[in-house]
């Protein structure tokens, strides 16, 4: 019942701050890989090269589902903005249903922009079923297909160095975040600017602005603070039980 | 069409998420999961053919390192052979595909890393110079002399006091935190889906 009673008040929250930033939309703080990918994005289209997003291996079938929609969520944003460009973005998936709604993302995201004729099947790709026959495939795209910009963001575990590592080698910029500890902790240390935690979830909100997405990012700030609370209240009531 | 989809993606996001909580909605959850499994099973099938699809473009306008995706489309039918008439459970499909090509091409891509990493770890310094990546390089450096095995035998404290209390105090802690982060982003990016505000099914 606490499960039930946490997605009750999560969902109430999040039905009432994107009403409130519906009518008062309010500053996010910097997060500079989120400035750096703004930027990347007009000049990929300037310098005539592509973006690859590396969406990662998670499952939507479990609980990495999160980290796979959050960067569906990012390709959704940047499908949309580099549609004009003569060469598109492309994203590479891990496993075969992500796959399938990575291509139907992409696609949206061209009917956005009005130029779904310019979209192509071949954009969204699932590289290898298993992680490091994923990450063996999706590091030949950076190699191999005039990349500006390698943006790896989802569930990847420390196969995300052999990507880190085919993009460094190319000098291409890097902008990556996991939701799995190995993961984090190889983008912290192969790229540029990293995104720690739950930045990852930060995206939409981010490059899109909309009401919903940063509402979610309130949402998550009250549930933070309150559990903060409460574990120093659970310390604060062992320190004195001991007394 | 896209309303319908939604409704529809809607719809069974509630009842799937409602059976974890409701008996009388249990029966809903086990009937649209299995469904899901024997979709995500067809999936797999689109993916691999999506992956030949790729490769085979690549073959065809002979791109760079076009060969090897002429190998992978070697490899990929002649598992397939293999596995169809020796069966996939077969001694000599398990020896040969997968304990003789899969597993050791995969540990040497694990190895591959350990040496990638390690030169990561160096150029950090030079891609980023703050006081996160300092501190970084100097908790790895510790954990690294206090696990290590050195010629000269064990440096005093750092196995026995340094390396647990900065792995199992100060990693533990941020890793909990960082994992709460990653929970509470999920919840919120799941209640979007299922609102309809996010729609990956390719929704406007």
């Amino acid at each position: 019942m606490t499960a039930l009673a946490i997605l009750v008040v999560a969902a109430f929250l999040l039905f009432v701050i994107t009403l409130w930033k519906r009518r008062s939309p309010t500053p996010l703080r910097e997060i500079a890989a989120f400035t750096q990918l703004a930027r990347t994005l007009g000049l990929s289209i300037e310098d005539g090269k592509r973006l690859h997003i590396s969406l990662g291996h998670g499952s939507l079938l479990d609980a990495r589902g999160g980290a796979a929609f959050a960067g569906l969520s990012l390709l959704r944003n940047i499908a949309e903005s580099t549609s004009v460009s003569d060469m598109p973005t492309v994203a590479s998936a891990g496993d075969p249903v992500l796959g399938l709604l990575t291509q139907d993302t992409l696609q949206a995201g061209y009917q956005a922009a009005g130029v779904e004729d310019a979209y192509v099947h071949t954009m969204g790709r699932v590289t290898g079923l298993s992680p490091f026959s994923y990450a063996a495939g999706a590091m030949q795209i950076p190699q191999n297909e005039n990349v500006s910009t390698n943006i790896v963001i989802g569930h990847l575990g420390p196969e995300a160095g052999l990507i880190t590592e085919a993009a460094d080698r190319n000098n291409i910029n890097l902008i990556g975040s996991s939701d799995n500890l190995t993961g984090q902790s190889i983008l912290f240390a192969n790229t540029q600017e990293p995104l720690i935690g739950e930045e990852l979830f930060a995206a939409g909100a981010y490059l899109n602005s909309d009401p919903a997405h940063v509402a979610s990012l309130t949402v998550q700030d009250i549930f933070r603070w309150v559990i903060i609370l409460i574990l120093l209240g659970g310390a604060a009531m062992k320190f004195v039980g001991a007394l | 069409m896209r309303v319908f989809t939604a409704i529809i993606a809607i719809t069974v996001g509630i009842l799937v998420l409602l059976g974890y909580f409701l008996p009388q909605a249990a029966i809903f959850q086990v009937i649209l999961l299995d469904w899901a499994i024997i979709l995500a099973g067809s999936a797999a099938l689109i993916g691999i053919f999506n992956l030949l699809n790729v490769h085979a473009d690549k073959v065809r306008r002979r791109a760079k390192d076009g060969v090897y995706s002429a190998i992978l489309i070697l490899g990929l039918f002649a598992t397939f052979i293999f596995a169809l008439f020796l069966k996939p459970q077969n001694i000599y499909v398990q020896a040969f595909i997968l304990k003789g090509i899969i597993i050791p091409v995969e540990a040497s891509l694990m190895a591959l890393l350990t040496v990638s990493l390690l030169y990561a770890a160096v150029r950090l310094l030079r891609r980023r110079t703050d006081l996160m990546s300092i501190v970084f390089i100097v908790v790895a450096a510790l954990i690294f002399l206090g696990s290590a095995t050195l010629p000269f035998g064990d440096i005093p404290l750092f196995g026995t006091l340094v390396r647990p209390w900065v792995s199992q105090v100060l990693a533990l802690g941020g890793a909990r935190g960082i994992l709460i982060g990653v929970a509470l982003g999920t919840l919120t990016t799941g209640l979007r889906v299922l609102f309809g505000v996010d729609r990956p099914y390719g929704g406007k």
